[in-house]
Formats: C-alpha cells, structure tokens, sequence
C-alpha cells in the first residue's frame, strides 16, 4: 500500500534537493522550504473544494420565485424557506424536522453514557474483551443498508413494528457507539490514572471517583462524544432507510427531495438542516474550548 | 463492587463485562442480531411478494454467482473503491503532512485541521447534492470553461457520471484518511527527524524511511474506513451517476425495492465476506486496538 506513496516523489525530490541545501524538512524559523508552498497551494485547494459546493448552495437557496438550480443567482428572497414550510409537494418538513432531533437527543444521550461506561470497561484487559473490540469495528464498517435491512427483517419477524424511536434508533446507536467508544480511548489515553488511586486512597468509593474526579478531568472528551453522538444521528441515513417505519426523518425526507424535487428548496434545506450542524458543532467546541480555559486559568489563580 | 486497587483477575473479568454490558446489550440486537437475520433469510425461498419462506436452498447463491451482472457490478465497486482509495490517501497523506511538519504554531494546526473536521459532522447528502450547481451542464465549470474557450459546448460527463462519483466520494471521505494519519504523524518524535537530517538523509529519505513507516497505522486505519464505506454505499453511486452505474449495494437496493430479499441477503453476505476478507487483510498489518489506545 505504501508503494503508491514511495513512488510518487521519487522522481523530482531526489533530484532537486541536495543534501548541503537542506538543513530541515520544515525549519522552525528561518526561510520555507519550497515543499511549503507546495502543499500550502494543495492545502487551499482542498479546503476550498471542500467548503466551495457548499457554500454554493446556501448562496442559490436565497434567489426569489424565478430561481434555479446553477448559477446565475436569480434575484434575492426567502421564497424557497417559506416553500419548504408550507407546499405540500415538498413533503413533510417540518415533522420529519421535529423527528430527527428529537431522534438526535435520545441517540446522543445513550451514546454518551454507554461509551463512557464501555471506555471505563476498555481500560484494562478482561476476558473476551477483544470479542467485543471486533464486534464494535464490526458495527462500525458494515454496510448500514445491509444492517437496516437485517434489522427490518427481524422486526419484521418478530411481529414488532418498525418506527423512528424503535428500530431505527437502535440501528443509529450502532452506528454512533462504535465512534462514541473510539473518541473514548483517545480520550481515556490521556488520563493520568494517578488521579483515580489518588481519589481512592482518600476514601472516596468506585462512584464517588467516576463523579467527582474522571467526568470533570474527561469533560471535553465527553462533549466531543456529544458531537459525534449527535451529528452521526441527525445526518444518517443508510441505516435509517429500512428501519425508519412509516414517518421520515430528515435525511430520508432530503433523500426523497433528491429524486422528485428540482426547485432551490432542496437547497434550502440544505441550508436550514447545516445551520443547525452548524450550531451544534460550534456549541460543542466552544464548550471544549471554554472548559479548558476555565481549567488554565483556576491552575494558575 | 467496593473498589480494590489490586483487583484479582475474576473480578476484573467482571467488571469489565458490568462496563461495558450497554454496549454488548444494543450491539446484540442491532449488529449481531440483523447479520445473523440476513445471513439466514439469504437460504430462504421467496413468493415474490416479500415473503419468506423458512428453508435450506442455495438458490439464492447460485442466482447471485451466475449471473453476469455480479461480476459487473463488482468490477464498478472495485473500481470506485481503487479509485476513491488512491485520491482520498494522496490528499489525505500530504494535507495531514502539511499540517503536522509544516504549520509552526500548534494552535494554527489544530484550527486548520478543524476546519477539514467540520464537513464530516454535516449532512452527507447535503454535500453530495452541492456539486450540482458546478458539475451540471449550465454549471458553474462548464460556464468558465466555456468562457474560457477552452471548450466549445458544454461537458456532460462532468454530472451524472462514474467522474461525478469519484469527486463525491473523494470529497466526502478525504477525511477519513486525514484524521488517522495526522494522529500517528503528529506522534512522530521531531528530534528523530532532526537526527536524519544531521545525518545527511536528503528529504526523500526521511520521507520513505520515517514518516510513511510510521503513518502506517494511520494509513491502515483510513485504508480501512475509505474502503468499507465506498463498498457499502449505495447512495453516491445512486444520484451522482444519474443511475448510469450500479454497485454492489446500488443493486442491492434495487432488490429490496423490488422485495427480492433472498437475493438481496445473499449478494449482502457475498459483501460482508469480501469486505471482512479485505479488512482483515489490513488488520494484519497493524493492531489498530493498541494503535487508538496509544
């Protein structure tokens, strides 16, 4: 796999860089190696192609009544907003709006304590541990449609009935919990166990540890679970599809907006469903943010 | 459970299962539970109208692997997957290397790779559907090439198209390589670096011989998401090839949407055993439980 990359350079890198005129590949201070700009200019490109579409649709989701699909703009409204909200055509909106975060909450909610609870149990070794390691990767890399239809199928035969707080919130928690858990060992890795023997060897007991000394030394790791517990939820969709019942959530209603709706309140609602990503996403890391600066400045005070 | 320090092996077994006993108890029935489901609905007979008949036939297999469209749709699967893998690793290994060796400021760096992190947590589909307005035959590359001169009428296989794929799939999961690999870049000792460079590695040798040996696990572990999702997506190929090509999941989805569920459930196992056969090939090369845990 490595071959791809070993070869790419070869040619103009062993060439051109003499070993007298290189002093570092990236000097602290000092002149840029032309290797800077380089990946400086790939580095843009990147994001911009990254952010570009993007913001291409939020830019053609305001036009007025006569707009389209590409470019040019045609006129500034609210029009297509006020369209999603109201026309029939485009689908229940606003329910499966109301649906999906409210779906988000709950799946946020389970993932956050039951991967902290996991990423406790991960810290040291137990019997069949790996097994439940892989079973998670498994969980993690398997085709959601296939799982969503797996899990249709059970409930299917088991004579339940598939609904959006039933069936597919438990196929989005196998999807949320395996990133849940894994933000959890990035995190637990980082914990000073010092801290735990410390808190045992004043007397506090098993809970009074979790309370009062690991949940606040691993609040920024549990709000990035947060994170990921919520925008995995709010934007899935694979899993969702089998698995919904009969009433959306939004991806789905997006989803079924691709294939029947060719006006810019796909666009709109595209706007509307990333302002709220948005949010939340700032949310979360201006609390990581704020609670480590709480932190800096009690340690110095 | 009162808390010991020293704890004896049993109790540690049982604690460990008390922890992390939530996890087991939803991955059961919503990992577990639904592969066991298709892999059994995969023997069935059908009446075509969705239900299954309970039974032990193959013919469900042998429809699957004679007929010619399987070998195609696999050779499309591989192809976005090869495809996919190659541009999401070369992007994904420089952005990564920019990040980690070339921006100076710590702070700089962790911004700038939040702001490649940011998209991930966004709507999907959003994204995929954002390169209408470029791709598309009045879009906006057509338009500048257009008055450019460079073309005289518009591209068509910019949209709706196996490129028109290969960009979504590329913007989507560019991502996925740039997280692990910047993790295991960024813990790479610089004074390692500086000792090469003291003696005499020019920087093609650092490069083969210390960072790309150790982004390994990282390169693995991208590898390892790039490669399960492009093979299990279905919706990508769906919408950008304007449904001019098919995966195996694309196809897959159509069989459900037809109720045809033992054929479905059988191309899904053929699936989840190449797929199991590919990762594990990977995992060989790493241990990405020690690798994460680091």
């Amino acid at each position: 796999m490595s071959a791809v990359l070993t070869d790419m350079p070869k040619t103009d890198m062993s060439k051109s860089v003499a070993p007298a005129t290189t002093k570092a590949i990236a000097p602290s201070k000092g002149g840029r190696p032309w290797t800077f700009y380089v990946l400086a200019t790939l580095f843009s490109l990147y994001v911009l192609a990254l952010y570009g579409p993007m913001f291409c649709i939020y830019i053609l989701s305001f036009q007025d009544i006569r707009g389209g699909l590409v470019f040019p703009m045609k006129g500034q409204s609210l029009h297509w907003f006020v369209d999603l909200f109201t026309q029939v055509r485009t689908g229940d909106v606003k329910g499966s709006f109301d649906r999906s975060i409210k779906l988000a909450v709950i799946v946020t909610i389970i993932t956050v304590v039951v991967s902290f609870l996991a990423g406790l149990g991960f810290r040291k070794r137990f019997r069949g541990d790996t097994a439940v390691f892989y079973m998670m990767i498994g969980s993690l890399v398997a085709p959601g449609l296939v799982l969503g239809l797996g899990t249709g199928l059970l409930f299917q035969a088991l004579g339940l009935n598939a609904s959006w707080y039933t069936s597919a919130l438990g196929a989005q928690l196998s999807w949320t919990l395996p990133f849940g858990v894994l933000v959890m060992f990035a995190v637990m890795s980082r914990f000073d166990h010092v801290w735990e023997e410390a808190a045992y060897d004043l007397g506090a007991g098993r809970w009074q540890s979790i309370r009062l000394v690991m949940i606040p030394v691993l609040a920024p790791g549990l709000v990035a679970v947060v994170l990921f517990g919520f925008t995995l939820s709010y934007d899935e969709f694979a899993r969702s599809l089998q698995t919904a019942g009969s009433l959306n959530t939004l991806p789905l209603e997006i989803w079924s907006m691709t294939l029947n709706v060719t006006s810019p309140s796909l666009y709109a609602l595209g706007t509307v469903t990333t302002v709220i990503s948005f949010i939340v996403i700032g949310a979360s890391l201006g609390s990581i943010v704020l609670i480590q600066k709480k932190r800096g400045s009690s340690a110095k005070g | 459970m009162q808390p010991s320090p020293a704890q004896t092996p049993p109790r540690a077994n049982l604690a460990g299962w008390l922890y992390v006993s939530p996890l087991v108890l939803v991955l059961v029935p919503f990992f577990v539970a639904p592969i066991l489901v298709v892999l059994l609905a995969s023997f069935f007979a059908t009446d075509g109208f969705g239900g299954l008949t309970p039974g032990f036939t193959l013919a469900s297999y042998v429809e699957v692997l004679h007929s010619a469209l399987t070998l195609k749709l696999y050779l499309a699967t591989i192809k976005f997957t090869v495809l996919t893998w190659i541009f999401t690793l070369v992007i994904g290994f420089f952005v990564a290397y920019f990040l980690v060796f070339h921006v100076r400021s710590q702070l700089l760096a962790i911004g700038l790779f939040l702001l490649c992190t940011v998209p991930f947590w966004t709507s999907n589909i959003i994204r995929m559907i954002s390169w209408i307005p470029l791709l598309g035959k009045e879009g906006l590359i057509n338009q500048a090439l257009l008055g450019l001169g460079v073309i005289r009428a518009p591209l068509e296989v910019l949209l709706f198209s196996d490129l028109a794929v290969v960009i979504a799939y590329v913007h989507q999961l560019t991502i996925f390589m740039i997280v692990p690999i910047f993790n295991s870049m960024a813990r790479i000792d610089k004074k390692l670096i500086e000792a090469a460079i003291d003696a005499g590695a020019s920087r093609f040798d650092i490069m083969r011989l210390i960072v790309v040996p150790m982004s390994k696990s990282g390169i693995a572990l991208g590898t390892i998401f790039v490669v399960s999702i492009v093979m299990g997506d279905f919706f990508v190929v769906k919408v950008m090839s304007g449904g001019g090509s098919a995966s195996v999941v694309s196809a897959f989805y159509e069989d459900v949407g037809v109720l045809q569920y033992p054929t479905a459930a059988a191309s899904a196992v053929l699936l989840t055993l190449v797929l199991v056969a590919v990762v594990s090939l990977i995992l060989r090369t790493v241990d990405i439980r020690q690798e994460i845990a680091r």
